[in-house]
């Protein structure tokens, strides 16, 4: 028999679990809309793509329609890859990675925390670009099936970034790294995400969508379930 | 009761072998300075007993507990206080030990901020944000965070790093504190009197090893320099 000590119990795991991802999400929220370093930089960047854009783009207005899924797609790209690199780069710079890494909690919970903190920064330029968008380019973006189909791509692009800017983070070329890294990766998901949101803003058919659909949905399952198990791993020293 | 026991212990980085089979035993309530040149491989050392690192090689176990398979039961009894503060710089002093604190789902936690405040000096200053602290004061909360739950071990390396006088002996004195409640420190440190003034007891780590120990008392005053060279002449 090994003469190992006994945990004493408190609340269950799955209780100390959820209490830190919401620990680390409060943190990264309280940290952000103090110092508005993240959300202003990925803002403005957003706005400056479609603004040239709209310039570059001399459309008549069934273009504009056919072009928006793209030119969107890509803007929210972008822009989420300038977040997730200070994300974390906020936490490593200091070393209060090495801080929540300390804590006596399963590592995933980090994870989820970041991710939905990241998510929530991801869904604000979002909620910011939409109207301008739509009235820069007069188009009516605000239907339910775009806006799932956004919340879907959004989720699945910030599973595979939280993951892969946490390896980014720990080399010194971590601002080239992560783009590198990330755009192959979810090239399944810009494609899906472009294609759904190109049907609704085309008024296709339900058959011709839900496929592009599930494949969205496929893709956040999956990556998810992967980064929860992986993610002990590439914080590892 | 031993509160550190590390056997063999071997850390490889690719072909570079840091630490070659260090054995290290720490009782309850002992403060150990962990001495060395740069390069001695201290600090790998240290974040192997925080968990932060994997061992290649050995056995480790912090209050009974084996690195890694139960490492969350050893990040709940360690506090580690690294070079680098570990707090956020647009969260406030409060803010940081309040998030620490539910990462580490502790009960009554206002009461706890507050005496950790007391205790480090920085009550006054709770609200103010850490990014305009004094590096003497963000060590001083560093510390703090690292007590907040009340370790059985604190892991301390280079504490004393870029601190003017007046803000190491403020820290000498919140260690003081520490160790007086019968906690385990082991403190890696370059500074010798000041190592001598804090510790009971003195490893030096060299080229991977630990090349000697001695307790505080085996020592007479003012002698650590000498058995610090011997040892690494040895």
């Amino acid at each position: 028999m090994d003469d190992l000590p006994i945990e004493k119990s408190g609340p269950s795991p799955f209780a100390r679990f959820l209490r830190a991802i919401a620990a680390v999400v409060w943190k990264d929220l309280a940290a952000e809309f103090r110092s508005r370093e993240l959300l202003s930089a990925m803002l403005v960047f957003s706005l400056l793509v479609i603004l040239i854009f709209n310039f570059a783009l001399e459309l008549n207005v069934k273009e504009r329609r056919d072009v928006t899924s793209g030119v969107l797609w890509a803007t929210f790209a972008f822009a989420g890859t300038l977040g997730l690199n200070r994300s974390m780069a906020v936490e490593k710079d200091r070393g209060c990675l090495d801080g929540l890494l300390l804590a006596p909690v399963d590592r995933a919970a980090i994870y989820f925390g970041k991710a939905l903190s990241n998510l929530a920064f991801m869904l604000i330029v979002e909620a910011v670009v939409l109207p301008v968008y739509s009235v820069l380019y007069n188009v009516n973006l605000f239907r339910p099936g775009l806006l799932m189909v956004i919340l879907l791509g959004s989720v699945g692009y910030i599973a595979v970034g939280t993951l892969l800017s946490t390896m980014s983070v720990q080399t010194r070329t971590r601002e080239i790294l992560l783009p590198i890294l990330l755009f192959p990766v979810v090239i399944p998901i810009l494609i899906a995400a472009v294609k759904a949101s190109g049907g609704y803003l085309n008024n296709l058919g339900m058959e011709e969508i839900l496929p592009w659909l599930n494949l969205l949905i496929a893709y956040d399952v999956i990556f998810t379930a992967i980064a929860f198990m992986v993610f002990d791993y590439v914080v590892e020293e | 009761m031993t509160m550190i026991e590390v056997n063999k212990l071997v850390k490889r980085f690719g072909l570079k072998t840091v630490l070659r089979g260090i054995d290290f035993r720490v009782e309850r309530g002992e403060f150990v300075a962990l001495l060395g040149p740069n390069g001695a491989g201290k600090t790998t050392f240290l974040r192997i007993l925080a968990s932060l690192s994997r061992p290649s090689m050995g056995e480790v176990r912090i209050a009974g507990y084996r690195l890694p398979s139960q490492a969350s039961a050893v990040r709940r009894r360690l506090g580690v206080v690294s070079h680098q503060p570990l707090l956020y710089g647009d969260l406030s002093a409060e803010e940081n030990l309040r998030f620490y604190g539910r990462m580490y789902a502790l009960d009554n936690l206002d009461r706890r901020i507050d005496e950790v405040l007391e205790m480090v000096g920085l009550a006054a200053r709770r609200r103010d944000l850490v990014r305009t602290f004094s590096r003497g004061m963000q060590q001083r909360l560093a510390i703090g965070r690292a007590v907040l739950h009340d370790p059985d071990v604190l892991l301390l390396d280079e504490p004393h790093t870029g601190l003017d006088q007046d803000a190491c002996a403020m820290l000498d004195h919140v260690l003081r504190d520490v160790a007086s409640r019968g906690r385990t420190v082991v403190m890696t440190s370059h500074d010798l009197a000041r190592a001598e003034d804090l510790a009971s007891r003195f490893d030096i780590l060299s080229r991977g090893l630990i090349v000697a120990s001695a307790p505080r008392h085996a020592l007479r005053e003012g002698n650590l320099l000498d058995f610090y060279r011997r040892a690494l002449e040895n």
